[in-house]
């Protein structure tokens, strides 16, 4: 066999090799995958263009979003340079639904952040301990697994007395447990094979072999399940504001916009339906995105 | 048999147990005194002390809790700050309210989902199945209380085809889902809270019915010289048990979920009363109402489970 | 700087020298509970085992599937935890407050597993894999890597063509010869190899076993084979060690078993391979039926339930191995052996 020769620094191990032989990584595949698939990218770029306005919004917003004016209130589309109109207390409503981004998608993206990484932590544990810690954790997540989550989101954040912070902590709650048994399932499936079994015999500890055996072949599984996890996030985070329990108005929400707009529905009903097209886009284009997602990395190896 | 049902039933005793805690720790998440959290702001210091008393607002946590509990078994969940009249009472009443919903909403979205799912499932890839998963994606990406809003726009506010709001013209007392006049106000809510279960039921049933499509029993019926509707007629029994068993959730998360729809119609059910628990801050209320539709989930998830394992006994060795 | 695996390593890290064995196993023995039975029903995987391992040599485990070889292999690594028995490394007993410990004989012993696809991470490209030995053990990233590349050479894969790959690029025989490299990587004395062929092509596994066999030469390695497969344990092994329901049924160099079955069980094993002998079919089966249920073993001598030469004592008292601790000796757990045993067939 050829001894090992030394490549010039910066050369690829296979340079000499023809495109087809040439060996890539997981990561690499997934993004090859990812670039081929239209839908998903398209899906993508609108996601990234409603997260970059929400961001953007003192540029992009025509007017400020919290200037009242008693004689503009619920004028019709294109009154007077707003493009969209105005509310019920004459905000520009265009401006409006711009700056509601930002509210509505941190609430959406924060709790499933922090769940992933408190419950991704707790599954990882219990997947990996001894029966009764694993019991202890995972007869705890039953316990919250058994209100529907829109109770939950709603009794917690309800009982704390409304607002963003406590919404995101009840998000965060009602997402720990799922996520939690997500990762502790793929822990415990890669638990049992045998190169776990293999690495312990090498004589690894256990933070060792979850640091670089497990961990790799969790984070896709939860990583999949997070992405997923964002839409519904935004469908209850906007719920929550909805009824009063997200953002304190004069803040700008869809969800609390949809409320307050309601009131005016037979005066300006096109207006009134307007943040609720906002969810539904941003909620639906963010399925698909991590649909594609799934699709590109749950790949039978 | 008997030994996997009773321990089913008797696994749902912790579980029970657990939401019972959570719930009661929800007044401990309010902020303020918890006894500011239960009485009206006018309770006069006879009351005070009573409910002191009762509660055991000055004694250790665990203590509370089982004297809590205790008031709980016996039906008394305390008293309604707002309306000054025992939670129970609303709470069963506004019950009966939901469950009117619900039971209108699951039979629909069972029908209409089962329908569209088997569909695309029997004609997997063709045009028919990217519409029903399209479908079936939207329904689960679309925030259901907008529906709501955008169908009370179309039918009560440019058609005037139906009422917008409410539970018949002279409101739930009365309301008999007999006389159109007041069954029309049932039309939308049912349709709006059964938009969710449609979504999924149909992705669900296209699911099972592809993949027991795909096994070889199937294939063994068409070599036999079975007709293709004999044929589908074995594959839709086949697929329904699972199909059955996320109805049956749906069910339960129905009943817990009510709240968004039943406050863009103002319909006095359960969820509508969650709702002005929370703007009128009253704990009890809230405590009450959510220890019940949390009870009647974990209720409808144990039955499913159970039917299930009678229906398929694959289940019950697991 | 190469690595030291280039020449036959000396005996330096030898304690006892080349006559003492470099394993004893007296009366291992692992019971599994049972999960749903009766509270006190244990599935005896491995029930009172004992045997010697030598320097140098290949020790070949054969039986059916369930007598427990494969918990057997577990339990010398201690990848299970002992119920019973014990074990002595080179003459220092394992796990033992003055011995050596469970760690360090995992420094000196490794393990090819046979599943070759579950026993590699399906997420690291199979350098990484080979080099985690290496860098537990101490060896910084760069050079663990070097060590690995090294010796996926030398059990004949191109590094820089099959370093990077992840195991589902490979082949069975070479996930097979990444196992072993990786086996190899921290430069044990033994290793074990549970049935690490079985589930390779018969061509690839003859290249396998002839990669084991140089590779044994070139390390000094001394290793315990475990295999159902009879001709491929003739093969490879020096002695042989034939198991049933978790005990010793007999224990011997490899072509006095072949040529001289002592205990029933094997001359029914040998004689049911089929025969490549048109004028010497085999018409019957040797043995029939299945063993025994490992849960509720029959008592006295596990095999008499299906022996064609069992008598009432087979049934009453377990019969003894013989002198398993020399080297050399032929011996098996029989009553027809054992003089004085009270069967009609034994010795006086």
């Amino acid at each position: 066999m050829s001894q090992t020769a030394t490549l010039p620094a910066g050369a690829r191990f296979d340079d000499d090799l023809p495109p087809a032989l040439r060996v890539r990584g997981y990561w690499s595949s997934v993004g090859v995958r990812l670039r081929h698939d239209p839908a998903t990218l398209c899906f993508g770029v609108i996601v990234l263009l409603i997260v970059l306005a929400a961001i953007f919004a003192p540029l992009i917003a025509p007017f400020d979003p919290y200037k009242e004016s008693v004689v503009l209130r619920l004028k019709p589309f294109g009154y007077r340079g707003h493009p969209l109109g105005t509310d019920e207390l004459g905000r520009d409503l265009l401006s409006r639904l711009i700056y509601g981004g930002r509210s509505s998608l941190l609430m959406g993206l924060v709790p499933v952040c922090i769940a992933t990484a408190l419950g991704g932590t707790l599954g990882v544990i219990g997947g990996f301990a001894g029966r009764t810690v694993n019991a202890a954790i995972m007869r705890t997540m039953d316990v919250f697994y058994a209100f529907p989550s829109v109770l939950l989101a709603v009794a917690i954040s309800g009982a704390m007395g409304g607002g963003m912070a406590n919404g995101m902590a009840a998000l965060a709650l009602v997402f720990i447990p799922a996520m939690c048994r997500v990762a502790e399932t793929a822990t415990a499936q890669v638990r049992s094979l045998d190169f776990i079994e293999a690495a312990r015999a090498t004589g690894a500890g256990t933070f060792t072999i979850v640091r670089y055996h497990v961990l790799g072949n969790v984070l896709g599984p939860v990583f999949i399940y997070a992405s997923s996890l964002v839409s519904v996030s935004i469908l209850l985070a906007s719920g929550l504001s909805f009824l009063g329990l997200g953002v304190k108005p004069p803040t700008p929400d869809w969800g609390l916009m949809l409320s307050t707009l309601r009131q005016s529905i037979y005066v300006a009903p096109l207006s009134c339906a307007l943040p609720g097209a906002a969810i539904f886009v941003t909620s639906i284009c963010f399925n698909l995105v991590s649909d594609g997602i799934r699709s590109a990395m749950d790949v039978r190896l | 048999m008997l030994g996997y049902i009773g321990r089913r039933i008797l696994f749902a005793i912790p579980i029970a147990f657990g939401v019972s805690v959570v719930c009661f720790s929800l007044v401990y998440l309010a902020p303020g005194d918890p006894l500011q959290t239960i009485l009206p702001s006018d309770a006069t210091a006879e009351m005070v002390a009573q409910i002191k008393q009762a509660y055991g607002l000055d004694r250790p946590l665990p203590v509370q809790f089982l004297l809590w509990l205790g008031h709980v078994l016996t039906g008394d969940f305390g008293m309604s700050i707002s309306t000054r009249r025992p939670v129970i009472l609303e709470v069963t009443g506004a019950l009966s309210n939901t469950f009117m919903l619900t039971s209108f909403a699951v039979p629909l979205a069972f029908i209409v989902g089962y329908t569209m799912g088997a569909i695309a499932g029997c004609f997997p890839g063709r045009a028919i199945d990217r519409v029903v998963t399209g479908a079936s994606v939207v329904g689960v990406s679309l925030p259901n209380y907008w529906l709501g809003i955008v169908l009370v726009i179309v039918f009560a506010v440019e058609l005037m085809a139906l009422p917008a709001t409410g539970m018949g013209p002279k409101g739930s007392a009365e309301f008999s889902f007999f006389r159109w006049s007041d069954a029309q106000y049932l039309v939308q809510p049912v349709v709006t809270l059964s938009m969710i279960p449609v979504g999924i039921i149909s992705r669900t049933t296209r699911a099972a019915v592809s993949e027991v499509l795909n096994q070889d029993f199937v294939t063994t019926l068409r070599a036999k010289g079975l007709g293709e509707f004999a044929v589908i007629r074995h594959v839709l029994k086949n697929s329904a048990p699972q199909v059955l068993a996320v109805m049956g959730l749906q069910f339960g998360y129905l009943m817990g979920g009510s709240i968004l729809v039943e406050t863009v119609f103002t319909w006095p059910g359960s969820g509508f009363m969650l709702s002005k628990a929370i703007i009128n801050r009253d704990i009890p209320v809230l405590q009450g109402t959510i220890l019940f539709l949390a009870m009647i989930f974990v209720a409808t998830n144990l039955v499913v489970d159970l039917l299930q394992s009678v229906i398929d006994p694959r289940i019950r060795r697991s | 700087m190469s690595t030291t695996l280039t020449a036959p390593r000396p005996y330096a890290e030898d304690v006892g020298g080349p006559a003492q064995p470099l394993l004893i196993a007296r009366d291992l023995a692992k019971h599994f509970r049972v999960r749903g039975g009766s509270k006190t029903a244990r599935v005896r995987a491995v029930d009172g085992v004992s045997f010697t391992l030598f320097k140098g040599e290949t020790l070949g485990i054969v039986g059916e599937s369930g007598c427990g070889k494969s918990t057997l292999a577990r339990l010398v690594l201690h990848l299970v935890e002992r119920d019973g028995g014990e074990l002595i490394f080179d003459g220092e007993p394992v796990g033992a407050p003055r011995g050596i410990s469970i760690a360090a004989l995992r420094r000196h012993v490794q393990m090819v597993f046979q599943d070759s696809y579950s026993s590699l991470n399906p997420r690291m490209p199979v350098q990484d894999s080979v080099a985690f030995g290496p860098f537990v053990h101490g060896r910084k990233k760069p050079d663990a890597r070097r060590v690995a590349r090294d010796m996926l050479v030398k059990v004949g894969l191109n590094p820089d063509l099959f370093g990077p790959r992840y195991p589902h690029e490979l082949s069975g025989g070479q996930k097979q010869r990444v196992n072993i490299a990786r086996a190899l990587a921290i430069e044990p004395r033994m290793v074990i190899l549970d049935e690490a062929v079985s589930a390779l092509d018969k061509s690839v596994e003859a290249q396998v076993l002839n990669l084991l066999r140089s590779l044994k030469q070139q390390f000094n390695l001394t290793y315990l084979f475990i295999s159902h497969d009879l001709n491929v344990v003739r093969y490879v092994s020096d002695r042989v060690l034939v198991m049933y329901l978790g005990r010793v049924v007999e224990l011997g160099p490899s072509e006095d078993i072949f040529t001289n079955p002592l205990h029933p069980y094997t001359r029914a094993l040998l004689g049911s391979r089929p025969s490549m002998d048109p004028t010497n079919r085999i018409e019957e089966p040797p043995i029939t039926g299945d063993p025994p249920s490992p849960i509720d073993p029959p008592g006295g001598c596990r095999f008499h339930t299906r022996c064609p030469f069992a008598e009432a004592v087979c049934e009453a008292k377990s019969p003894e191995l013989g002198a398993w601790l020399e080297r050399g000796s032929h011996v098996a757990a029989c009553h027809m052996l054992n003089a004085g045993s009270g069967h009609s067939a034994a010795p006086a």
